[in-house]
């Protein structure tokens, strides 16, 4: 294997600070993103607690929130959904894992600006701190929900949360917009210049193309969705009538006119549809990497399953007016935007099947991390087969201000991402941080955490068939919800238990940092480059040693082989050599 | 940890990545040079590709305010006391000579860059022999011509915002109509992409007086070359939409 000394391209850690806090290395960086994303997911997962609380009691008085009021209901249900989207989702599998793995997978030293991947973490972090702020001040957090439709979000007077609160959540997207700007720039230079020797595209690992692919996106759509941000900001700050027309708020005729809340949907939507495979797309990733790894076979169809990934996000941004089918569009432009939806169907379906392709037949290790990417197939799939109906304009029409949706979308963007990141957590512990997460815990927290997802959003599918309409607060009041309740009163308690099996995750994950058994550098026998350097990589990640790749990321069951995995970085097999 | 050598053929193998080729890709032109000196010549590239993603997004940002500013033009709004609807986008009268001067400056501006960027590159190309003892390429004196550029950089947004003095002198604030509020939003976006141009040479010329290697600060100013000239096609850009749709 040919090597050369690697000059490292930026000063080694010097002190604390420089070492953990204001670092330049990709791996601590991704770290950092890692364990904020962790803090948003608890603030956002008591969120939904309390949530679903106040749904089965809502005159009960809680400690230190006290009692939950509509518009505290509202509250809580707009800063979940923006904490889930914009600091779980998004964050985690692409800040997080993105920024520690993928120089490592494609061989490179570091990411192309160091400098830039810090200022883009300690952005997020501001974002964080920004977002958070608006529940303490005056007013409390906003009401508007995390789609921020107008003219409720363009109005100070039109909640008790709408006034700076809602300033904070929009100021806070928007320095979230800058920071992942900047992470996309970054993951795209790095991809394409960084690449070691014999690092093709075609030999790159599943989950950097995943992560390449979510960059573009988000190059593309978080610019969109800052744009939009400050449409909204000058609406409500300086009088402008961008999104809102004549509208009288408690009897007022506002100094508004002539804007369209539609025109905010449309610019909102043209990034949130692609924010949906930002959150999921490094989950498709994570998932193949295991699955192929797991079951000792190559991935079915790697090149099919670039193309599905192209596909994906390339049809993404077509499809944005799926959301707006309630808004009144011709039925022509519904039309269009419901076939382009259907089409989404297709690489989905292409995805899919290579996924259950790969486990055909297979000698499948059932280790935690595989059980999680099984997990995530299985979400995908169940959250993914009641996108069609949604797609139907008739069909979305009475569906869409139902559980039904909330079901849909929880499926297949919240909780089948949180399966890729549990996987790639399960994965990639002993490579972060050298040692082995606890198995027989692991194995508990999958199964506790699958049922109880599925205990909560499926139903939400019944709920919202029978007419169980979302966003209400008291359902108590609502005569022809009654019957109801009892399915309400089954989820709050199968989300109290799922949430209450996450201490075990957490618990595992700290108790492994520090106490776990230590990791060798290949405890899974993998193949890609992540897995030929010490465990955990050194500053540089390789040594001063530049690794050369020579065969394709998933070489697994290879005939005639010594062992059933090849390397990338093993002799090439073949005629070449 | 190689020490497998395969007997199999390669119609053996699985479909994991592809058929194993000869190595190509990334990694063959100086990513991991052997000497521990800066690889400038990667940074240069991998600072032109990070400027195109901006480049990127930046244009998504004036796209997306270019669709807001083409529906809200047409967007009619309800008048309550004829029950009618109306055409609110309002009409603006934009200081147009100022404005041209602006554009002049701007337009002016990306050739003196233009003249630094390619200046800025002989230099850099030069320096291994300026730096061979005994060898002397003579005593040349260029024009400032980065100087000239952050000056003339200076010149516009100081015209820019004595435009948008002109326009509130007119009685067009930013929220008087539609019409204002556009171009205040468009031209100010503008001008803070601009800015950000401007603190990019300032930074460059701080590095010539710190010192720094002249291979690093031609890459800052190659960068911001390009950089400055997508502002001034963009100004362009915005300074036709604004003449002709209206």
């Amino acid at each position: 294997m040919a090597t050369s000394v690697t000059p490292h391209a930026h000063a080694g850690p010097q002190g604390f600070i420089r070492k953990y806090i204001f670092s330049l290395d990709h791996k601590v960086i991704g770290i950092q993103y890692f364990f904020l994303a962790l803090t948003a997911v608890w603030v956002g997962m008591f969120l939904s607690l309390l949530m679903r609380i106040h749904l089965l009691w809502p005159g009960v008085t809680l400690p230190l929130v006290g009692e939950i009021k509509p518009e505290t209901y509202l509250s809580l249900l707009t800063m979940h959904g923006t904490i889930m989207v914009f600091f779980v989702l998004t964050t985690a599998p692409q800040g997080g894992f993105g920024n520690y793995f993928l120089p490592i997978q494609i061989g490179a030293p570091d990411m192309a600006f160091p400098v830039l991947n810090m200022l883009s973490f300690w952005t997020t972090f501001v974002a964080f701190v920004v977002i958070i702020a608006a529940f303490f001040v005056s007013g409390g957090a906003p009401l508007h929900g995390w789609t921020g439709y107008p003219p409720l979000s363009a109005i100070q007077q039109a909640g008790p949360g709408e006034g700076l609160g809602a300033d904070l959540w929009i100021t806070s997207i928007a320095i979230f917009c800058l920071a992942s700007l900047m992470g996309a720039l970054n993951f795209l230079t790095t991809t394409l210049d960084m690449r070691a020797k014999g690092m093709t595209m075609m030999r790159m690992p599943l989950t950097v193309w995943s992560w390449f692919i979510t960059a573009i996106l988000g190059l593309l759509a978080f610019g969109v969705l800052l744009s939009a941000g400050i449409l909204l900001l000058m609406d409500r700050n300086l009088g402008t009538s961008f999104y809102v027309p004549l509208v009288v708020v408690n009897g007022q005729i506002m100094g508004h006119k002539g804007g369209s809340p539609l025109l905010w949907q449309h610019l909102f939507w043209f990034f949130g549809h692609p924010e949906v495979y930002i959150a999921i797309l490094p989950g498709m990733g994570v998932a193949s990497q295991i699955l192929s790894t797991f079951s000792r076979k190559p991935i079915f169809g790697y090149k099919a399953m670039v193309y599905a990934m192209l596909g994906i996000g390339f049809l993404g941004f077509m499809v944005w007016g799926h959301h707006m089918f309630m808004s009144g569009m011709s039925p022509y432009s519904a039309f269009a935007f419901s076939l382009l939806t259907m089409c989404i169907g297709v690489p989905s379906a292409i995805k899919t099947f290579n996924w259950l392709g790969t486990m055909y037949k297979a000698r499948i290790r059932f280790q935690t991390p595989m059980l999680y990417a099984i997990g995530f197939v299985s979400l995908f799939v169940s959250g993914g087969l009641s996108g069609p109906f949604l797609a139907q304009p008739v069909l979305d029409i009475q569906l869409h201000d139902t559980y039904f949706v909330v079901g849909h979308f929880h499926l297949i963007m919240g909780v089948a991402a949180i399966f890729g990141m549990f996987a790639a957590t399960y994965y990639w512990v002993p490579k972060m941080f050298g040692r082995m997460m606890n198995e027989t815990w692991g194995r508990i927290h999958f199964f506790l955490t699958l049922a109880g997802t599925y205990a909560i959003f499926m139903p939400m599918h019944y709920l919202g068939i029978a007419g169980g309409t979302r966003r209400y607060s008291q359902y108590t009041e609502v005569a022809y919800l009654q019957k109801l309740m009892p399915l309400h009163q089954f989820m709050t308690y199968a989300a109290i238990i799922t949430i209450a099996a996450q201490f075990i995750f957490v618990i595992n994950l700290f108790w492994s940092i520090f106490k776990g058994p230590k990791a060798s550098d290949n405890p899974w026998e993998s193949t890609t480059l992540e897995w030929t350097t010490a465990t955990p990589p050194p500053h540089d990640n390789f040594g001063g040693v530049t690794p050369v790749v020579n065969n394709g990321p998933y070489e697994y069951g290879v005939p005639g082989a010594a062992r059933d995995f090849v390397m990338q970085t093993d002799p090439a097999v073949g005629p070449a050599h | 940890m190689a020490t497998y050598v395969p007997s199999s053929p390669v119609s053996q193998l699985g479909r994991g990545g592809g058929v194993p080729r000869p190595p190509q890709g990334g990694g063959e032109d100086g990513r991991y040079p052997d000497s521990n000196s800066p690889d400038y010549g990667a940074r240069l590239r991998r600072a032109r590709l990070g400027l195109i993603c901006a480049i990127a997004t930046v244009s998504m940002v004036f796209v997306s305010l270019t669709s807001a500013y083409v529906v809200r033009r047409g967007l009619p709004t309800f008048d309550d006391s004829s029950r009618t609807y109306f055409r609110d986008w309002g009409s603006v009268q934009l200081p147009w000579l100022l404005l041209g001067i602006n554009t002049a400056l701007l337009l002016i501006s990306s050739v003196t860059m233009e003249k630094a960027r390619r200046n800025m590159a002989r230099n850099a190309a030069l320096a291994p022999v300026r730096s061979i003892p005994g060898v002397s390429l003579g005593e040349e004196r260029s024009f400032p011509w980065l100087g000239a550029t952050i000056l003339l950089g200076f010149g516009f947004l100081i015209g820019q915002w004595m435009a948008w003095g002109e326009l509130k002198g007119r009685g067009f604030l930013v929220n008087t109509n539609p019409d204002s509020s556009f171009i205040y939003l468009l031209t100010a976006t503008h001008a803070v992409h601009l800015a950000g141009g401007v603190i990019a040479l300032l930074w460059a010329g701080a590095t010539s007086l710190l010192q720094r290697p002249i291979e690093g600060r031609r890459i800052v100013v190659d960068v911001t070359a390009w950089y400055w000239h997508f502002m001034a096609v963009l100004w362009i850009y915005v300074f036709a939409l604004l003449a002709f749709v209206r």
